[in-house]
């Protein structure tokens, strides 16, 4: 099945060669075909490999996905998927459909000096040598299958490059739409970098248009330099019936600051892995995450931060809510390095099943190998306090109501955590209006 | 307003309420004294409808109708509330949402219109002003690391916002220094009405002192032993649970 699978992947990308490859430069054309090698290397994982016990891709792997194409979608409907992405018209946007650049709902405003946010496509013919160092990147995550993938299909992404001092007070949000009425997939490619002390915020949202089965495999490649301080968020709002496979490395330098807040709301299967390296001293480093599967969904959240470099702390909260069917897997590593001493490492996964069907698999990985650390963690599982709920009942408030209360209570101080209004306000007219919580 | 009649209920194969009657009619206060565990915040927990109590027999009629067969929130809708020896925390949800959150399911099941925020607001501010309460304390979580005072005043802020007709107040006093009983007390009082019944349950005459009580009733082993006026409370005090040893359903029992 797997060879089959990887056979047809192997025909699109032969597709994807003659057509838009076929202009690129030479080094391009040649890390498209490393990926694609490397990917029938690697071979599409399976449930006997550790890190995907939990998670079964047959969705993907049965399923033969071709190059998106909007087919017969109008640009209306794309118009409102924009704005139901669209967070705030003070924030630089950049907009994606099927992994390209779409400059008609994009909007940039002025930017200082020096600093560039322009889509992949358009950063390879402008400044193809930065474009290559950068796309080649730290080799370990390139082990994956996932990756492999998106490198055989590297086309567009985002390009965020902040130099040196500057700090970008408008956040820069990503929107990635698929849009796409056969079964299709899409391969977006992101690239942040920051300066020695510079500063940014960025929003990735992902979304889709109600319509065929669609498979997003994306990358996102961050450096952060020395006493640089990023905000990273990701919304992720795919439809009902996606596959989402997410790949964010993050290279962390001496005192620099990363915050990542991820929400998991859509898809059928996510799988989402955020890599840190803290490469320097004194960094900080914190990830939080909401997930909450409904129905049949499965959300796979993997963290791994590996402390390299002694005098780092860490902070990681990821909470996931889980109702019906659905399915959550939680895998937070944190890798001490022998002369990371002093490393202070938080990390918590709570949990609330909202129901006896729901399940979820949790699993903290510490390994650590130096002595002076200071390394917590802690995962709980469990129910909505009944006794909450009666005292809520006893004061009038219908039980359906009680429930969502302390539902939205669970969730909001991840939900707090978000500095930026616009994303908070989203966040929480989600929590309320899919729950059904009155704005009181 | 509240008629109990040979009320028993049970918490797993133990038996707890053995026969309680009570009648509050209304405009009354009742106090409610007992030795530790004699049931007293059980009968309220059963009034306010906890599901881990069962009935086992006996009814219990509000303005008519039976207390027994309605859910929760139906009760604190038709006016009952509970002011809990222990009140719950809540993390994440703010006490003025929870405030605004009851009033409102409470309007909504009388079809009322929902209440104007700045009429809420304004409400609110007088009513923690009476109660001595910190504005600070609206933004906090429902007693979320609230004092064991604190936790009691905001049951009575509860109350003064809610203002239901019959409430049943277990222990709001323990845990309150000298003068926020006082306060306490006050924003009871102020609730006393010929329309309103309380029934507050107490360890304590220094409370009833405040609010004074026109019925005392002892419980002891789920029962009620002893019924008398407020002088029965100052008895107590002065003889402490012993002098009723006699009138014990036990005692009564082992003399057989
Ligand atoms: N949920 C429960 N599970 C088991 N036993 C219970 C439960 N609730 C009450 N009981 C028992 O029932 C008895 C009566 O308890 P209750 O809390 O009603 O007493 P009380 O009169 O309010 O006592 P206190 O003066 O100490 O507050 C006690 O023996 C108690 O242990
Ligand atoms: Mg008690």
């Amino acid at each position: 099945m797997i060879v089959t699978e990887t056979n047809t992947y192997h025909d699109e990308h032969a597709k994807f060669c003659e057509g838009q490859s076929a202009t690129a430069p030479i080094w391009l054309q040649e890390l498209r075909e490393r990926g694609l090698s490397q990917f029938h290397e690697l071979g599409l994982p399976t449930t006997r490999d550790e890190e995907w016990r939990f998670t079964n891709i047959a969705p993907i792997t049965t399923h033969p996905f071709a190059i998106a194409d909007v087919g017969a979608f109008s640009e209306s409907q794309i118009d409102q998927l924009v704005q139901q992405a669209e967070l705030d018209e003070d924030f630089h946007q950049l907009v994606f459909v099927n992994g390209r650049f779409a400059k008609q709902w994009s909007r940039l405003h002025d930017l200082p000096a020096n600093v560039i946010v322009e889509s992949l496509a358009e950063s390879i013919d402008h400044r193809p040598d930065t474009v290559e160092d950068r796309l080649l990147g730290n080799g370990d995550v390139e082990l994956s299958a996932f990756v492999s993938l998106n490198t055989a299909f590297v086309d567009d992404g985002a390009y965020v490059s902040v130099p040196e001092g500057v700090s970008v007070d408008r956040p820069i949000h990503l929107i990635f739409l698929t849009v796409a009425d056969t079964p299709s997939f899409c391969h977006p490619r992101n690239i942040v970098s920051l300066g020695k002390n510079s500063r940014a915020t960025v929003i990735e949202s992902y979304l889709g248009c109600e319509g065929a089965r669609y498979f997003t495999n994306t990358v996102t490649k961050i450096e952060v330099g020395e006493s640089a301080e990023l905000s990273h968020h990701k919304l992720q709002h795919e439809q009902a019936n996606a596959l989402h496979v997410a790949t964010t490395s993050v290279h962390q330098q001496t005192k620099s600051r990363f915050r990542s807040h991820y929400f998991s709301f859509g898809g059928d299967l996510t799988r989402n892995k955020l890599n840190c390296t803290l490469d320097g001293e004194g960094i900080e480093c914190t990830l939080n995450g909401l997930y909450m599967p409904t129905g049949d969904q499965l959300m796979d959240c993997r963290t791994e931060i590996h402390h390299a470099k002694p005098n780092c702390n860490s902070f990681e909260l990821y909470k996931g809510i889980l109702d019906d069917r659905a399915k959550g897997v939680f895998n937070g590593k944190i890798h001490v390095y022998p002369d990371a001493q002093k490393t202070d490492a938080k990390q918590s996964n709570q949990t609330i099943l909202l129901s006896d069907d729901a399940i979820i698999d949790t699993k903290p990985q510490l390994e650590i190998y130096a002595d002076d650390v200071r390394c917590t963690h802690g995962a709980t599982v469990g129910e909505l306090d009944e006794q909450a709920i009666y005292y809520l009942r006893s004061r009038g408030i219908p039980a359906d109501l009680a429930r969502t209360m302390l539902i939205f209570a669970f969730a909001n101080d991840v939900v707090q955590g978000v500095k930026l209004p616009a994303v908070r306000q989203h966040l929480e007219s989600i929590l309320l209006s899919e729950r059904g919580l009155p704005n009181v | 307003m509240l008629e109990i009649k040979d009320l028993h209920a049970r918490c797993d194969a133990t038996e707890i309420l053995r026969g309680i009657n009570l009648q509050v009619r209304a405009g009354e206060v009742h106090a409610i004294m007992g030795p530790n565990g004699s049931g007293k915040s059980t009968l309220a927990h059963v009034l306010a409808g906890r599901e881990d109590y069962e009935v086992t027999q006996g009814e219990v009629l509000f303005n008519g109708t039976s207390l027994l067969d309605m859910e929760v929130e139906q009760r604190a809708a038709e006016g009952i509330f509970m002011a809990y020896q222990y009140p719950v925390e809540i993390p994440g949800v703010s006490n003025k949402y929870f405030l605004k959150a009851a009033m409102n399911s409470i309007r909504k099941h009388h079809k009322q219109p929902l209440i104007d925020t700045m009429d809420f607001l304004k409400v609110l501010k007088e009513k923690m002003q009476l109660l001595g309460m910190d504005k600070s304390m609206m933004e906090r979580s429902v007693n979320e690391g609230f004092s064991g005072g604190e936790k009691k005043r905001n049951e009575i802020l509860q109350m003064a916002m809610l203002q239901p007709k019959l409430a049943v107040l277990d222990e709001t006093d323990s845990g309150l220094d000298i003068d926020a009983l006082r306060i306490v007390a006050d924003g009871v009082n102020t609730l006393r009405s010929p329309e309103r019944a309380i029934i507050v349950v107490t360890h304590y005459q220094r409370l009833l002192d405040y609010i004074v009580p026109d019925y005392v009733h002892v419980l002891a082993e789920g029962r009620i032993v002893r019924s008398g006026d407020k002088t029965l409370a100052l008895e107590l005090e002065e003889k402490g649970y012993g002098f009723l040893e006699a009138l014990s359903p036990s005692a009564a029992a082992a003399a057989v």
